[in-house]
């Protein structure tokens, strides 16, 4: 057993993330204005909404790359909100993918994989090699082990910061718009990544602009705007039938954009 | 009929020619040939100068410029580290020591160093560690600016990837931070080395013994023993020696860094 992923298991059974009362500010712009919120165990949660609504921030807070203000988040039985908390040890179960990618540039694709692995699970190389490649393999990307990330497409660097996070085995991956810095054509492949985590039971959440992903691989949808939560529920309710009248607005621009900046 | 643009800057590059080739005739011309190259170019003078210029003289400069040089980069990172600190004193103290060891003359650090610690506190450090440690004091100001500007040049993005893998804020550092800042530190540093070679000079305001004289006091003393200017042109040739090769390879480091920027510019949008 390759050690320390172990009390990954600390709080299996109830939800992996819990939010309650969430408030963050920067200064004296309040971004997020008392969020709830709770991902379960295998599910993919994808949040929507439209730019400056917040929903990056929810997520950063989820890992504490921003500092809440105000309220709880309880993630895979660790209470990030709390001092004591060992938020290093933490972040160990909560894998993270960025918008954009965030690779190490003077480490070559397997070492951005195996460096987390060893200082920080202190797995010894070989065994951290290994499931560094099973990762590459499981992104399509076994024979760029040795390339520079720079070599590398924006697609291809995306999935491997996917394999990267992958090899810490968490228990809940964080994507943060993983497609919105990418070319339309190299859009699918990370996508296609993403449904096959999904498929196989990993526990997701996910900022995005991409309904149909949002629609075909969710779970649960939530959308945000000013820095609330507006609606959530079932893709087959929250975008296919709003309730809401700004979920309604929002949506109609993001699916019909250019049918949108005629009315406007 | 007023000339057309191109037609003005071809004549305009006519005139600057022009100038050059009265500069030099003038030089040509006007100089006294004669005086000049016994002065300057008395290769029987300068004859004298060996091997002593090289085994003493230039060993010596690497030496002093070496030590110093090590020691500058420990102190600057500390206070680079330091300006960066979220503790606002240390920020004080190294923003204070940064102003004024770049602010003040290099000589009267020397002169401090030399003269004023060992009258006030009855220390007396050998030559070799007095100029070690003003050399050090004179480039840490410059370097330490230099390694905080490349520290802040790395994407904050990468301190987050780092973080979120659970790396903790100093493991980042080491591990991501540092060795992506230092590429971009390279040629910066490799142009604080050569500067610091030069102010090595200064180290003959301590007094050497004629074992201890670095380029530019072996010159002179070889310019008083020869009565010839010979000698210092000769030393001037040594610094060269030490510094060109820098220069290129500071250039060459350059050149790489920017690559990489280039090369990696679309991944930080």
């Amino acid at each position: 057993m390759s050690a320390d992923t172990g009390d990954a298991q600390a709080a299996s059974g109830g939800p992996i993330v819990e939010i309650t009362g969430l408030h963050k500010a920067f200064g004296m712009l309040e971004v997020l204005k008392g969020i709830d919120m709770r991902v379960e165990r295998g599910e993919v949660v994808c949040i929507i909404g439209p730019s400056g609504s917040g929903k990056s921030t929810l997520l950063r807070c989820v890992n504490v790359l921003e500092e809440p203000n105000a309220g709880s988040v309880v993630v895979n039985g660790y209470e990030l909100t709390d001092p004591d908390v060992d938020i290093d040890r933490a972040r160990r179960s909560i894998g993270m993918v960025f918008q954009g990618f965030n690779l190490f540039g003077h480490l070559s694709v397997l070492d951005n994989l195996t460096v987390a692995q060893r200082k920080v699970l202190k797995r010894d190389a070989t065994e951290a090699e290994r499931i560094a490649r099973e990762n590459l393999d499981k992104v399509g990307l076994a024979e760029k082990a040795g390339s520079m990330p720079e070599q590398l497409s924006g697609g291809q660097q995306q999935r491997v910061a996917i394999a990267r996070a992958l090899s810490m085995q968490p228990a809940v991956m964080l994507f943060d718009e993983p497609t919105s810095a990418l070319d339309p054509e190299l859009v699918g492949d990370v996508l296609g990544v993403m449904r096959q985590l999904a498929d196989e039971g990993m526990t997701m959440l996910v900022v995005t602009h991409e309904m149909q992903f949002a629609r075909e691989v969710a779970d649960k949808v939530l959308f945000m705007d000013g820095g609330v939560i507006v609606e959530s529920g079932p893709p087959s309710k929250v975008i296919a039938d709003p309730a809401e009248e700004r979920t309604k607005t929002f949506l109609s621009r993001v699916l019909n954009p250019v049918h949108a900046s005629k009315t406007d | 009929m007023p000339m057309s643009p191109r037609k003005r800057a071809q004549a305009f590059r006519g005139v600057q020619y022009g100038i050059l080739v009265l500069a030099v005739a003038a030089v040509a011309f006007f100089a006294d040939w004669e005086k000049f190259g016994n002065a300057f170019f008395n290769f029987d003078a300068m004859g004298t100068q060996f091997p002593g210029i090289i085994t003493t003289a230039l060993v010596n400069t690497i030496i002093y410029t070496g030590l110093g040089f090590a020691l500058g980069l420990a102190l600057g990172l500390v206070l680079a580290l330091m300006k960066l600190s979220s503790v606002a004193p240390y920020r004080w103290i190294a923003t204070v020591y940064i102003e004024f060891f770049r602010g003040v003359p290099a000589l009267l650090v020397f002169i401090a160093l030399g003269f004023g610690v060992p009258l006030a506190f009855q220390i007396q450090f050998d030559t070799y560690s007095t100029a070690a440690i003003a050399l050090g004091l004179v480039g840490s100001g410059y370097i330490a600016e230099t390694l905080r500007a490349g520290i802040q040049a790395v994407p904050k993005g990468q301190v987050e990837a780092a973080r979120s893998l659970g790396m903790s804020q100093s493991r980042a550092m080491v591990t991501v931070v540092i060795p992506q800042a230092f590429r971009i530190i390279l040629p910066p540093l490799t142009n604080e080395l050569i500067l610091l070679t030069k102010d090595s000079s200064l180290i003959y305001i301590l007094g050497l013994l004629d074992t201890q004289y670095e380029l530019a006091k072996f010159g002179r003393e070889g310019m008083n023993a020869t009565n010839s200017m010979s000698p210092i042109l000769l030393a001037g040739a040594c610094y060269l020696l030490i510094t060109v090769p820098l220069g290129y390879l500071s250039r060459y480091l350059e050149r790489r860094a920017g690559r990489k920027r280039d090369e990696g510019l679309e991944v930080t949008a």
